[in-house]
This record gives structure tokens, sequence and C-alpha cells, in this order.
């Protein structure tokens, strides 16, 4: 229908109203929202299925394996809890926006996405699916179904961390996610790090999971984060905050983030 | 499925279930929830204040979940059941407990986001037994409110689960002091309130406003006839050249400068300046692409600081107005100079501060009617009867033509005293003769609206070994942006009050309101004293520091008295009670400094405590201007009293406060009262809900009222013979149904009502009462008494510094504030707790970019996870001229935490922040840079020694 029609993806309304602004509702509206199979998650053998549908409030409540803890951190900062009962995992990569709460997380579990047109289905690392402010690889025709979680590092502790300039509603000045896989003494086996609105895209920060590889898991771990390991972030100043800010702070977050989720290993 | 919806102006018949009823509507699938609940199922207790998800305001419940109604479309809803606050009458006792609990802890004040607050607390509590505060915050903290401070809603929710307290009741007599529930409390927690939105008469037509998208820019029209010919529904385009009267409007007659839309030979001033109006019905106007308006716009270099309006050639934004100076404002007293160069310690500084948007949950609305040769506009407002007087101007007609009905106000702290729908409305229903209706989007309100000043200052001052102050020089700029507004009053208004509430004998203030390409900046909470106090007061910290004298105690030692003259050498002789509020703070600043000193030493994360003090004063009221209240009561036929009066409650509570004066002062219990408020045809004049002047001024009218009526009721007992002295204070009078029974001792006088004749007002007896309050002029220097009463108060704030990333917890307020006399602790309270979220808000991250961030994301004000604890403590020392000695409280409340946060910060860290608001990003760098400054005086020290 998409394919034949065009016209813009509304789910959980949550982009789509604001977006607005003062104009009115233009052109063809397909509400994708009463899909019930793109709803909730499903545990396979080799994935945890995340339906594009699936809410925020639905990803808090539901049992799922401590990697995910970082994403349900994220799931309750995004917005209130007016926005999470409606806004969608889909409908919040798609948005693309630099401060999307999830897209930190969910680029620690490695996570795909699923697109479905007419013309069949397509997979994608998330890394590579958004490319930009609020542009992604979603081609017209298609909605994005499924996140798709490899389950290889189920037990591995993780933690968001988003910084505002207040408590509740607050679009981040920085956000930065872990998940680390600790070995059977107590060293960083795997550890995967990345940082949200210090670039169009959030990122991982790749360097900086090599150089954690083999460190005692404990606090302390933090120390052995360094600013050249940030090289590749381009933050940029704005009504939040100063790129020189950013960058900093963000530092000093993702040595925390990694005490914090080291600690409770 | 997916469902399509090829076009939105599909109409589709949709069935849901709202509040249990099953309802069928006819609405496109890409509606908005909020629209159809509010415009065609007439539920308008559901609020919409951004239709963004930003506020929260439009909360209901969907399947039992809260969720923004303004982000559902209703092609989603089908067969879903919706809960609106209307709805939560049929789940007693929970609602009624929560209703109950609301009012009792003063929960609601202007009530724009009770009902939001009130469904999503009914969600926490249908879930959770018992939730802890946290629990509370979490479920509160999508929604916003402008005027609590939040803890009072917060306390309610936690409450409703305990043994319902005795609701306070009064006596006759008795009624002052008391925590008597807000007269108008029920309709705001029962979303029954009419606000300006909330009101659709039949018949109605839409109007939608054309702005400028420029700072500065010329403009020419396009085919104006063809686009309405175009547009089907669209009836008519106005522009300046269909203004009938004087098209010149501005809050003080003498400095009107402002056109209701932009002219097309002259210029569009400011972005977001009207420059036409399309009016049309209301599917039309709504499915209008504003981009369609045939406008041709040529941009021009703007000036947008201080700075470059100054700058020598700069363009006159106003050519009558030299320089782009607006007004100038100075105060000056003994010889600062000298003083400062005799003084022992000087010191100085630099302070800088932004745009400060209201962000009133309600954005502007109303809509107006032709009758006649007459026209009614009801929209929301702080100032009916300046409204009425610019209104007949620009359509030329006579005042008493112009009625203004106010609606609810939700929230206004000052931006609603200007015009804002108004003369839109106004213009167009006299046209048009049929009604019209706008309401403005929260872009719009935030694009066009008056903003707080952003003020520049410099100050110096000194004093001597002993403490005392000697000597304060104090200059200001503020960008007043492209028409006068409220700037003359702000520029005449800080120098007054620059000092502080001190002893200060040498002082110079100079100030100037500078006219700059950006929307008006007007009014708001304290008139440009939170910004003067923001420098003033982290001036002194520095002095008192230079001196080794403790802050507070440096405080204690300068404060006013009654019988030092301030700095207008006005000696108040009465009712100065700074003192007792710094006195009221020392033992737990002993203790909080003492704490956060041995918490820093200990500390082994980054995390710095600091305690800081700031003190306020501030005169209620006009400056040295004229601004009577008039307040009418009536004794009817039934026995019930009724009180005419103007004051426009905002959420403060003056319906509530005025009625509490009046009874006492007739010695009636409170419930007899018939409340008639506000409307310009049957209220008289109580002037501008603004200055901190309701309570003192049109109490104090109703004071002088009630005691004429008592006067008139007791003499009615007397006519039939037996001697009742009219001034007798100790007689009681008893109001039944139709009579009024007076005992005097053993005595008693029984009065029938129904058969004495009706007087021209229609009572019985009608007393009205004018007062003004006693002020002089200013000289040249400033010299005079420009308020005959001021209030005063100190903040102490306990922060955390998280040094690493600059971030900032309150973690306490104390607020003592001196109130003359608490009419009613309970509204007081919540005026001193909204007060502080708003200076919290202003210190920490409030600052509008004129062009960016018009919505409440960008913009942010404090949330229910953002204020700490507050602690009032309510000072009396009588003003002998305020009605039972009161004084105003409602911008006195703001004023000190701004600059009490700023120095617990500095306390903390040690670094003194100039720019404000306080944000992480400024206060990091700010401690980078002492960090550096110390490491090299480190460096130099090696080398020296």
């Amino acid at each position: 229908m998409l394919a034949s029609a065009g016209g813009q993806v509304l789910a959980g309304g949550t982009d789509f109203f604001p977006s607005l602004a003062d104009r009115p509702v233009t052109g063809t509206i397909v509400d994708i929202s009463a899909l019930r199979e793109l709803k909730g998650v499903i545990r396979e053998p080799d994935y945890i299925r995340i339906g594009g549908l699936t809410t925020w409030s639905e990803i808090a409540n539901t049992p799922l394996p401590r990697c995910f803890d970082g994403l349900k951190a994220a799931a309750r900062e995004i917005g209130g809890i007016q926005i999470q009962n409606r806004g969608t995992v889909a409908g919040n990569l798609c948005n693309a926006s630099p401060a999307a709460d999830s897209v930190p997380p969910l680029l620690t579990l490695d996570a795909e996405v699923e697109l479905v047109s007419r013309d069949g289905t397509r997979r994608m690392p998330l890394a590579e699916f958004i490319i930009g402010n609020r542009k992604t690889l979603r081609r017209p025709g298609e909605i994005l179904s499924q996140i798709l979680v490899p389950r290889t590092v189920e037990d591995a502790a993780s933690t968001f961390v988003k910084l505002g300039a207040r408590r509740y509603l607050v679009i981040s000045i920085v956000m930065v996610a872990v998940v680390i896989q600790r070995d059977a003494t107590d060293h960083i086996r795997e550890a995967r790090v990345s940082v949200g609105s210090c670039s169009v895209v959030a990122r991982r920060l790749k360097e900086l999971e090599i150089a954690l590889i083999g460190a005692p898991s404990a606090v302390g771990l933090g120390s052995l984060a360094a600013a050249a390991h940030l090289k590749m972030l381009s933050p940029i100043g704005d009504v939040r905050a100063t790129a020189a800010y950013r960058r900093d702070a963000a530092l000093r977050l993702i040595q925390r983030t990694l005490d914090a989720c080291a600690g409770s290993s | 499925m997916a469902t399509i919806a090829p076009s939105s102006k599909t109409t589709c018949l949709l069935k849901l279930i709202v509040n249990d009823r099953e309802v069928s509507v006819a609405a496109a699938p890409t509606q908005r929830l909020s629209r159809v609940l509010r415009e065609q199922l007439g539920l308008i207790g559901t609020k919409v204040g951004c239709d963004a998800g930003d506020c929260g305001a439009c909360t209901v419940l969907l399947d039992g979940e809260p969720v923004c109604s303004c982000l559902v479309a209703m092609g989603q809803v089908e067969n879903l059941s919706i809960t609106t606050v209307e709805g939560l009458r049929s789940r007693p006792p929970l609602y009624d407990r929560l209703q109950e609990a609301f009012l009792r802890h003063g929960a609601a004040q202007c009530g724009a986001c009770t009902p939001g607050m009130l469904i999503a607390a009914t969600a926490l509590l249908e879930k959770s037994g018992s939730p802890c505060e946290a629990d509370v915050m979490d479920a509160l903290g999508g929604v916003l409110c402008r005027c609590t401070g939040y803890r009072k809603i917060i306390n309610a929710v936690l409450d409703v689960r305990s043994q319902s307290e005795e609701t306070v009741r009064s006596s006759a007599g008795n009624s002052v002091g008391q925590r008597l529930i807000r007269l108008d409390g029920k309709r705001k927690v029962e979303g029954t309130e009419i606000y300006g939105a909330d009101e659709i008469p039949a018949d109605v037509l839409t109007l939608r406003v054309i702005r400028c998208p420029y700072d500065r820019a010329k403009f020419r029209f396009g085919d104006l006839q063809a686009f309405v010919a175009a547009h089907p529904g669209v009836e008519v385009v106005f522009t300046s050249k269909d203004v009938p009267g004087e098209d010149c409007y501005g809050v003080i007659p003498r400095f009107a400068d402002q056109p209701v839309f932009a002219h097309a030979e002259n210029e569009a001033r400011y972005r977001g300046e009207a420059i036409a109006a399309i009016v049309g019905e209301a599917e039309a106007i709504e499915n209008l692409d504003p981009a369609a308006f045939p406008v041709t716009w040529e941009e021009l270099p703007a000036l947008r600081t201080t700075e470059e309006a100054l700058a020598l050639g700069a363009p006159l934004i106003h050519s009558h107005r030299a320089e782009n100076v607006l007004t100038r404002g100075r105060v000056v007293r003994g010889n600062v100079e000298k003083a400062l160069a005799e003084a022992d310690a000087v010191v100085e500084g630099e302070f800088e501060t932004g745009f400060v948007e209201h962000a009133c949950i309600e954005p502007e609305a109303g809509f107006a009617r032709r009758t006649g040769d007459r026209i009614e506009i009801q929209a929301c407002t702080q100032s009916p009867y300046m409204d009425r007087a610019d209104v007949a101007k620009l359509l030329g007609i006579p005042a008493e033509h112009v009625r203004i009905i106010p609606t609810a106000v939700g929230g206004g702290f000052g931006t609603k005293l200007d015009l804002s729908v108004q003369p839109f409305l106004a213009l167009a229903a006299w046209h048009l003769r049929q009604p019209v209706r706008m309401v403005y989007s929260r872009i719009e309100s935030i694009m066009c609206t008056t903003k707080r000043h952003p003020a520049r200052m410099r100050c110096r001052a000194g004093a001597g070994k002993d403490g005392k102050l000697l000597a304060l020089d104090f200059a200001a700029d503020f960008n007043t942006g492209a028409y006068s507004s409220w700037g003359p009053t702000v520029a005449a208004r800080v120098p007054v009050h620059a000092s502080g509430p001190y002893a200060v004998p040498h002082y110079r203030a100079l100030t100037r309101a500078i006219h700059t390409n950006i929307v008006p900046a007007g009014a708001f909470r304290g008139f440009g004293v939170p910004q003067m106090a923001i420098a003033q007061e982290q001036l002194y910290d520095d002095l008192a520091i230079r001196l080794g004298i403790d802050p507070l105690e440096f405080r204690i030692l300068n404060a006013l008295d009654d019988h030092t003259p301030t700095v207008t050498g006005q000696v108040m002789g009465e009712g100065v009670g700074i003192r007792a509020c710094f006195e009221a703070l020392r033992p737990r600043w002993s203790a909080a400094r003492a704490e956060a000193v041995e918490f820093n030493a200990r500390a082994t994360r980054p995390i710095r405590r600091g305690v800081g003090v700031a003190g306020m004063w501030y005169g209620c009221g006009n400056t040295s201007l004229p601004n009577p209240s008039t307040v009418r009561i009536g004794l009817k036929r039934d026995g019930r009293i009724a009180l005419h009066q103007g004051a426009v409650d905002i959420g403060q509570g003056s319906n509530t406060i005025v009625t509490q004066i009046c009874a006492d002062a007739i010695c009636a219990p409170i419930d007899c009262f018939d409340l008639i408020f506000g409307d310009t045809s049957i209220t008289p004049d109580c002037g501008k809900t603004s200055a901190s002047r309701q309570t003192l001024v049109t109490g104090k009218a109703a004071h002088m009222a009630g005691e004429e009526l008592r006067s008139a009721i007791l003499r009615l007992a007397g006519s039939g013979g037996d001697c009742i002295e009219s001034k007798d204070e100790k007689a009681a009078i008893e109001f039944g149904q139709g009579t009024v029974t007076i005992c005097q001792g053993a005595k008693q006088h029984w009065v029938s009502l129904q058969d004495l004749p009706l007087d021209r007002c229609g009572y019985v007896l009608t007393a009205e009462q004018t007062f003004d309050p006693p002020t002089s002029p200013l000289d040249e220097n400033g010299q005079g008494s420009p308020y005959a009463v001021y209030g005063f108060g100190a903040h102490m704030a306990e922060i955390a510094v998280d040094i690493e990333l600059g971030t900032v917890r309150v973690l306490k307020i104390v607020a003592a504030h001196d109130v003359g006399r608490a009419i009613n602790p309970t509204l007081i309270e919540g005026q001193i707790e909204g007060g502080v979220a708003q200076g919290l808000g202003m210190a920490l991250m409030e600052e509008f970019f004129p062009g960016k961030g018009e919505n409440l994301h960008d913009y942010l004000i404090p949330s229910a996870g953002d204020i700490p604890p507050v602690e009032s403590i309510l000072i009396e020392y009588p003003s002998s001229i305020g009605p039972f000695g009161a004084k105003g409280i409602g911008e006195q409340a703001v004023i000190p935490t701004a600059p009490a946060i700023l120095n617990a910060i500095h306390h903390a860290t040690g670094i003194r922040l100039r720019r404000i608001p306080a944000t992480p990003d400024r206060i990091r760098e700010a401690i980078l840079a002492r960090a550096s400054v110390d490491q090299n005086s480190e460096k130099n020290g090696d080398a020296r020694g």
C-alpha cells in the first residue's frame, strides 16, 4: 500500500505531529499503527526481535536479558511516560535525530534493522542505516519492521547515561551507552561504547573498545578512556551546550559509565 | 493491515468510548484527538499547551495509560477507551480524594496543568498502592507546571491515601490568616474552568495571523483578493489599511508605538511581527499553508543586541528615539565616586542575562463579537481596563463601547498585561459583524509575545573595614526589543531597587531601555529587578568575602530598617522586615554552611556542596504613578453580599485573598459572598494584575468598602429607633435568608431586607471605595517615595555541583518573606514555591534565543524533578497602609532565588558566574578557567619564591 500510494508513515505520532509545527497535514499518510505483527519482543535462537511498533513503555516493562538494561534505561528517558506509551522503537530510529535516545544503546547491542516493502525485506546494521541528521537508508515504500539484536552478549552488563539540563522531558546534551562482557577472571572480554548527541549520528568508539579488552572489570576501568578515543566525534554548539563542553562532558560520562557498568558486573 | 488516509481532509465516522460512553465522531483520521475532545465533544477540561508532547497539559488515559492527546491521531483510537478529566468523576473514591488533596494542598494555581496532572496522578495511583516521592515525580514528569513549583502537587498526590485532614473553615470575622481553599479551586480541579480557548461561540470564524519571518524586513503584498478567491472558506484578509482608529497601541500611553500590523510602506521590525490576518471558516484556516500567502520579503540588516543598536550610525528603529534609546532611569544620592575612592574594600563586576520566556501553559486565546456599535472581547488577560482603552483607540470608538470579559488565565507572569490576540479579534469582528476567535500556537506564543529583558550590568560596590556598605555604582542596559511595551517601567524600577534591601549612603544607578529588532521585552515577574539582583547580590557576596565577613552577617549588618533612608531618600517608619528575614535564616545557615564545608573536605567524588544567600526588596504597585483600585460591594435582598472586583486572578489567588479581606472588614462569613469578577461592564477598575499590587491595593479597597458596608448595615438597624453606633466594632452581624440581624451586647436588631428599596446598583445597600497607595514623584535624581509599601525577603540555597560536568542540583531552598500579614498562608507559600521554581529556571536553564527553539523542548522550564523542597518562613512586619498590614508577594518570591543559587555555586566551587543562566557548559568552562588561573598563579608564585 505504501509503495503504491507513497506518502508519510504514521506510527506512534510522537514525532509526526511535532514535525508539523504550525502547518496542516498534507499529502498521503499511511498509518501503520494497527499492524499487530510489528508489536512486541520475540526471542529466537540467534536473535531477539523487537517489532518496530513496540513502544518504549513495552521495552521498559518486558523482561529482557541483562545486556538490555541500557536500552531499558534509555526507554525511560524518552520524553515523559505519555511519550513512552506511544512512541515506537522504529519511529525513534527512522526519525534519526542526532539526540535519539535509543540509538546509543542499540548500537552497543550490534542491532540490525529489517526493512519491508512490496519488493521484499532487507536487513542492515543499525550503524549503517542512519546516515545523517534525519537521514536514513529507508526508501520510500519501506517500513522499518523489526530490530534484531544478536544473542551474543546476553549476560553482559549494560548501562545508559543521559546528560541534560533538566530532569524530565529533556533532549540530551550527551548520551553514553556501554556494554561490558567479562571473562572468567573478571577481565574485559568485550566492551562496546557508544556516544550520542556528539555527532550527526551516534557513534561507537572502536579504538576505546579495543583498548579496554583485557583490563580488569572494576571501578577504575573508566580511567582507560582518554580524549584521543573521542576523535571521531564531531560535536556542534547549539542552544543546549557548546561543542567544547560536549567533547569534555562526553569523556567524563564515558569514564563514569564504564565505571558504573564494570562496578555492577 | 495499514489504513490509508489519502487526504487529511477526508472525514471518517469513528466510534470511540469517551468517559465510559460510546460516541461517534466525524473526523479526519489524522486529526489530533485533543482537538476532537475539545472542539467536537466539548470536553474542554483537556488543555492544549504545545501540540508537540512537550508540556503534557493534554494528557488523557487511552485504555488506562496516560498519553498526550495532541499526539494521538483520531484514526488510531477507534473502539478504544479514553478518559479525560471530566471522566475521573466516575472513579471514586480515588478521584474525590485526589481532588480534595489538590485543593487542600493548594496544588492548583492557574489550573492549566491541573487536568493533565490529575490524569497522570490517577494513572499512577491506580497501579501503585503507595507510591514514594520518586514514583510520583516520575509519573508527573511528563506534565509541566509554571505556577506551583510542583511540590504542592507532589505532596497532594502523596497525601491521597492518608486520612484527609479537616478542611479549614472560617467563621465570621476570622477569614484573614486562614488556609482557606481557593474559592475558584473546585472549577480548576474539575476541569470546568473557562480559559481563553475554551468557549467557542456559534457561527464563529477563525483568525490566523501572518507574521514576519525575519528580524527586519520590507515586504510587498501580492494579490490578496485572488488569494481569498482561491481559498474556499477564507473570507477576508485584513492589513494595516483596515484599522479604523488610531493604529498605535502600547501599555504605557505616553510611549505607545505599536501598530496592529506592520505597515507595508514602512517595514516589519521583528521576527514574528504581524503583517496581515486571514479570517475564515475554522477548517479552511487550519488547512491553510501560510507559505501560500501572497507576500514578498526583502530582508534588511537587523540590530539584535544593545551594542549593535547603540553603535554609532546604527539605523533608528523608531525615528523619534535617538540612539535607539527608549528611556533612561536614574537614581543618584550622595557622592559615589568619592565614597568608592575612600572605601576600604571595593569590588566590581559585569553581569549579563538573556531573554527569558514566560511559558504560560495556556497560550494566548479568545474571541470577539460585535453587538451593534459595541465590541466584546473574551480573552485571557491580566489588565482588562488597559485592554479596553487600547482596543477603543484602535477601533476609534468610546471606551464604554468596549467590553472586556477576562477568562480564567492559565498563567500570566506579566506577559498577558500586553495585548496579544485582542487587536486582531476586535478588528475582524468589528468589520465582519460575526464572532471571530483565535488561539495562539505555542510557536506563535513564544515567537511574538513579550519576554524578560536581557540585561548587561556593570557595577562597583565599596564598604568600610567595619563591613558597612558605603557606595554602589550600578549601570544597566536592557534589550527592550522593537516596541516599548514595559521597557520604561523596567528602566525606572531597577534604579530604585539596585541597592538591594540595604542602607547605601552613596549611590548611582543609571539604566537604559534600548530598542533592537527583537520581539518586545516586557513585564515578567519583577520588571527587571530579578536580573538586577543577580548582579547586585553576587557583588555584595564578593564584598563580604573580600572583607572576611560571613555573607549572611554582612547582609544583616547592612539591612535597611524603619528609620534609615533608602536610596531614594524614603524613610519607611514601619514595616521593614528584611533584617528579620535574614535572621530567620541564621540557624539553618550556620549548620548548612558547616555541613557543606565538611562534605567538600571529605569529598572523594567530583561533587561539591555550597550554600548561598540573597536578599530582596520590592515596591508594590506602580513606580511614583497613580494606580488605584475600586471595589464595590452590595447587600442583596436575599441577605447575600455581592463583591464586584476587577482584579484578574491569574492563579495567584486574588479572588480568594480579596474576598477574605472584605469578609473580615464586614465581619461576615466568607460563604455569604457572591463573587463578580473582572468583566469591565459589571466590575469597577481594579487596575492590572502586576507589580504585586492586588493584595495591597485591591485588598485595601475591598477592606475600605467592607468597612463602609458594615457601617451602613449597622445604620440600617439603627434607623429603627434603637441607637446603634455605626462604628461599633463589637457588634455582630448575622446574614440570614433575606435578613440581617445585628447583635450588640444583649440587644438584637432584626432587619428584613425583602421589602427594602433597591439603589441604582440594584442592592439594598452599596458601598464603593477606591484606594490609591500614597507615593510621591521622583525628582531629577530619583529622590522621593516611589512606593507606599515594600515587600522584603531572603532566600538560602543549598546546592551540589558536579564539578566535572558543571551540573547543579538544588537540594533545598529556605525562603523567608516579610509579607506584612499572611492573609492566606497556603496561597502565599504557593507564590513562594512558584517564584523559587522560576528563579531556579532563570539561574540554571532558561534562555530564549530569538529565532531558535520556539517550543518547549528547546526552551526549558524546570520539570517536576528539578525543584527541591522549599521551606517557607512567613514573617509579619505589618504595614499600616496595607489591608490588615499585608504586602505583596508575587514578584518578591522570584527575586532572591537565582542570586542565592549563584552565590551557592561560588561557595561550592569558587567560580563567579557572569553570564546567566548558569548552564552546565558555562559552569564547566568557569571551573576550567579558574583551575588554569590557579595553576598559573602557583607557577608565578614558584618563580617569585
